[in-house]
């Protein structure tokens, strides 16, 4: 019975292997180093139930091996016929208690989490941020705050947000591994969730729910910072003068480009709620451009030429009218100098 | 008609044979085929998606094609392939194991079949026809609603057609095991795998009907502007997951319980021992069918439904692993003491004890809901269902495929052959799906066209495409094995593993009429009791007499070709009013059969009882 048991060991030993290689996955994005609420909750149980589940494969593994070899059939017993035990009521209510034991221990803590993680009673005292989902981006609206911002979320550490999440078209679904588990983004009604960061990071998130062609490109950023940071961020946002000029004359080209292609027929710069494209009040500070591309003057370019190759199936697409590359240049440069605050991805860590 | 005409004959006349048969054991070929064409189908799209997900940001397929590729994927497993090649084992086996001539309606038995084939094809004819349907196979609205190609109408149409076939079978499985079970044949006597195929049947009772509604409520949506699901004019979306689930929860235990039928003949078998704790395993069985029904809402905790809807599925979920832990340990015990000899068929068996067991352990801590917000729609479910789906489900069918080959086909698959493939596929499958639970911890959703550059995803997607490749390896070995079988297999006595059950009583492969008389029943495992007592074979339980059998008929291939014509007419007359003519050409080839089938008496013929006298023994 050896050969059977060494290709056995091999096939774990390899994905062992590549575990450890690969490590827990990558810092502020994986779920197994959590760093917020939600995901340490989510971890015990993960723990708990992970602790319970090797025992029972253990067990069962054991006595499958030892079965095996000890009574596969021999040589020279080939006319051997076992005893036809019809089966056991002692050893079947073993079988099926223990199991009842081990569902209960698992069973209680997680009702417990359940509750505590839908608590809903304190939140008129904490942070709420509007949330909505789109093909394929994020609107974050700090409704107390009056503050409008896109793709990446500031929030202060330390302190329960209330995401009140409502999806603009078809279902997405919010996750942010490092700092919580995940909650669908539903068109029909107003689902909430909290979310609490226990230290500084840009945390990645994801949307989880298929939502079309470019289901897998968006990403957006949770960005926690500490609470006097935070506290300045929403300030100088609020403070965001929309007409205002910028220095430069590419740049204020750039702005002159925008409203003669009607880009702000959907966009806004400063705190319009109205608006039914991506805000771009900070869009200089933004981590990333279209959720996932590298914050760079090239990508912005590229993306207001052809969104369609770097989003397929957004609803920019053809939207506008066709661009030369020296409105598109322009345009770039002035949008990569909108940066109201001094509080940026930097300020936490990035 | 007589035994005259199952001689050997031409090519059309064999293929008019099959295309007319009623006979439950051609019929299960038939399946075999269809499921067979469809699981390689799937197996290929399986592969573009794993070559696509080999590197980050890899362009192999573009993002809409990646989405029709999952989706088809999924659809063309469950639906197409993982159930089709049950109901094909279902069909060649329970009969025989109950001692039955055929099934209850052999007629229906053939439409089920044909309806399942003909939505099949329609299904994927949406590849050739502007798209394959491209919102999961769970088609969640309102992105399904929404979808701009036909590759949603085709999957309603097509799932609505095959479904039809499903449910069918699922009937005249249930019909034939309550009222033909041999003489002596008790319900508490009755093989596992029949018992499966009974409490499997009645899970198809009760679950397509959802889907069936489903679907009609997405088609109206689709193509007569109704807005269920429609949420700007007072519909809702988040009802479809509800019906989708109300089916497609039990739709899992509709695939696995029969693989576990299968798992509890194999391995008492060839462990030379009965079947440990036969009433337990009877019992769980039931029980667990019985809780499929109410989980549903484990698939939506992340849905918003609330903290106590989110508890009360919990917990009901994992009751479920109790009686799955049951049967676990009851096979062990099976073997427990046995005499076990390791052929293809056991290794299949054995291969699935650990296997299956890691996919129900992630299954228990999946309905942890507060950990599931972590796992839901991220790689680590993907693992998990592939950990009881293919653990499970592929296995049996694999198990029972090389247990019962003699039986249906008259050779003996090739064991070296067979043993190089399940270790192939066995190796392949653990190194496909065993990282993909900890790439879901990591962050990596599912239904994921590309991961990004440089966030620790790239080492286990390499592995897991790797995995695939040896799968597929397998697969093809498997069909080379089938080949290398029908032309230089070995040819099986009656009885060849020294079986327990009633189809080892009789030759293989079996003569059209199965049971020259039908047996005399004495206890669980018949044939094994005859044989203790030193007999060797089934007393007979009534005089040889005349047989009565059912005339084949085209009449089902008519109908469900009908239903396939008008299915495109449904598809297409919201481009066109002239496609409305195929609806009604297609309809009336469905109903003029069905006429013809209401008004023409066929009482079937019979075979006297001097020519079953002649048939040697």
């Amino acid at each position: 019975m050896k050969g059977w048991m060494g290709k056995f060991k091999f096939v774990f030993l390899l994905s062992f292997l590549a575990i450890i290689l690969a490590g827990c996955g990558r810092e502020n994005l994986t779920a197994l180093v959590p760093k917020g609420y939600g995901a340490e909750s989510s971890m015990n149980l993960i723990v708990l139930s992970t602790v319970i589940m090797t025992f029972v494969f253990i067990v069962v593994l054991s006595v499958y091996l030892i079965a095996i070899v000890r009574f596969r059939k021999k040589k020279g017993q080939e006319n051997y016929i076992p005893k036809q035990v019809e089966g056991s009521k002692k050893l079947e209510t073993i079988w099926t208690v223990i199991p009842i034991i081990l569902v209960l221990i698992l069973a209680v803590p997680t009702v417990a989490a359940t509750f505590d993680l839908a608590d809903e009673s304190g939140k008129s005292d904490h942070i709420n941020v509007d949330v909505t989902g789109n093909q394929y981006w994020w609107h974050f609206s700090y409704a107390d705050e009056e503050v409008q911002t896109s793709q990446d979320l500031y929030i202060p550490t330390g302190e329960k947000v209330y995401l009140n999440m409502k999806s603009s078209d078809v279902i997405h679904s919010l996750w942010v591994p490092s700092i919580s588990g995940k909650m669908d983004v539903n068109p029909e009604n107003e689902n909430t969730m909290y979310i609490e960061a226990n230290e500084e990071g840009v945390y990645w998130g994801k949307c989880a729910e298929l939502c079309g062609p470019s289901h897998s490109l968006m990403d957006f950023k949770v960005i926690a910072v500490s609470p006097e940071e935070y506290e300045q961020w929403v300030a100088d946002m609020q403070s965001v003068d929309p007409e205002e000029k910028p220095q430069d004359a590419v740049a204020q080209d750039g702005k002159a480009a925008m409203e003669a292609n009607n880009c702000l027929n959907c966009h806004a710069i400063g705190s319009s709620p109205n608006a039914v494209g991506p805000n771009l009040t900070n869009f200089g500070d933004r981590t990333k451009i279209a959720g996932y591309l590298e914050t760079n003057k090239q990508n912005l370019v590229d993306w207001l030429l052809d969104p369609e190759s770097i989003k397929p199936g957004n609803l920019m697409t053809g939207k506008y009218p066709e661009l030369s590359e020296e409105e598109a240049d322009s345009i770039a440069e002035y949008l990569l100098q909108l940066k109201p605050s001094e509080i940026t991805p930097e300020s936490a860590g990035n | 008609m007589s035994i005259a005409a199952a001689q050997k004959k031409g090519f059309g006349a064999f293929l008019w044979d099959y295309l007319t048969t009623v006979d439950h054991k051609k019929i299960a070929h038939l399946y075999l085929i269809g499921g067979g064409f469809f699981f390689i189908l799937g197996g290929l799209e399986a592969m573009f998606i794993r070559i696509q997900l080999i590197a980050p940001e890899n362009d192999f397929i573009s993002a809409g094609l990646y989405n029709e590729m999952f989706t088809m994927h999924g659809t063309t497993m469950i639906f197409l392939a993982a159930m089709p090649l049950l109901l094909g084992l279902m069909n060649a086996v329970m009969p025989l194991q109950i001692g039955a001539r055929d099934v209850a309606f052999p007629f229906l038995n053939s439409l089920g079949f044909w309806l399942f084939m003909f939505g099949g094809i329609l299904l994927n004819c949406s590849w050739f026809l502007g798209g394959a349907p491209d919102s999961g196979w769970t088609a969640y609205t309102p992105l399904s609603v929404e979808s701009p190609t036909h590759g949603i109408d085709f999957y309603v149409l097509g799932l609505q057609i095959s479904g039809a076939g499903t449910l069918i079978g699922g009937i005249n499985f249930l019909v034939t095991i309550v009222t033909m079970r041999a003489p002596g044949m008790t319900y508490m006597r009755m093989p596992l795998f029949s018992w499966t195929t009974f409490v499997t049947s009645t899970l198809i009772l009760f679950a397509f009907p959802a889907l069936t509604v489903g679907l009609f409520l997405l088609m109206f949506d689709r193509m007569f502007g109704s807005a269920f699901f429609n949420v700007a004019l007072g519909g809702n979306s988040v009802i479809w997951q509800h019906l989708f689930w109300i089916f497609g929860h039990p739709e899992v235990y509709i695939l696995i319980l029969p693989a576990f039928g299968v798992f509890s003949e194999v391995i008492p078998t060839f462990s030379k021992k009965r079947l440990f704790g036969y009433t337990a395993m009877v019992f769980a069985t039931i029980l667990i069918a019985f809780l499929g029904f109410m989980v549903w809402a484990h698939h939506m905790f992340t849905v918003g439904l609330g903290p106590v809807a989110n508890a009360i599925f919990a917990i009901a979920t994992m009751a479920i692993a109790v009686p799955t832990g049951i049967k676990i340990f009851n096979w062990l015990a099976t073997m427990w003491g046995g005499s076990i000899t390791i052929n293809s068929a056991m290794l299949w068996a054995l291969g699935f004890i650990p296997s299956f067991t890691i996919g129900g352990m992630t299954g228990v801590m999946l309905a942890s809901a507060v950990a599931d917000y972590q796992y839901h729609d991220s790689y680590f479910v993907v693992a998990h269902f592939h950990y009881v789906i293919v653990g499970g489900v592929v296995f049996g069918i694999f198990a029972g495929l090389h247990y019962w080959w003699p039986k249906m086909f008259g050779r003996i698959l090739n064991e070296k052959l067979g043993k190089i493939g399940f270790w192939l596929f066995f190796i392949g499958f653990h190194l496909t799906f065993f990282i993909q639970h900890f790439l879901g911890l990591m962050g990596m959703p599912r239904r994921y066209w590309v991961f990004l550059e440089d966030q620790g995803l790239d080492t286990g997607n390499f592995i897991s495409t790797i995995g695939t490749f040896l799968m597929a390896i397998a697969a093809t070995i498997f069909l080379i094995n089938i080949i290398y079988t029908a032309v230089k297999g070995e040819k099986p006595a009656g009885d060849p593993y020294d079986g327990r059950t009633l189809e080892w009583a009789i030759p293989s492969p079996p003569p059209y009429y199965n049971f020259k008389q039908l047996p005399l029943v004495r206890g669980l495992d018949p044939l094994w009791i005859e044989k203790m007592d030193g007999k060797g074979k089934m007393t007979p339980a009534e005089p040889l007499g005349d047989v009565h059998m059912p005339n084949g008929s085209i009449l089902p291939f008519a109908m469900s070709l009908g239903f396939f014509v008008a299915g495109f007419g449904f598809i297409y007359q919201t481009d066109h009013q002239a496609w409305n003519l195929a609806i009604f050409v297609g309809m009336g080839i469905a109903l003029g059969s069905m006429l013809i089938r209401s008004l023409k008496d066929d009482h079937g013929y019979h075979i006297s009882k001097e020519e079953l006298e002649r048939e040697a023994d």
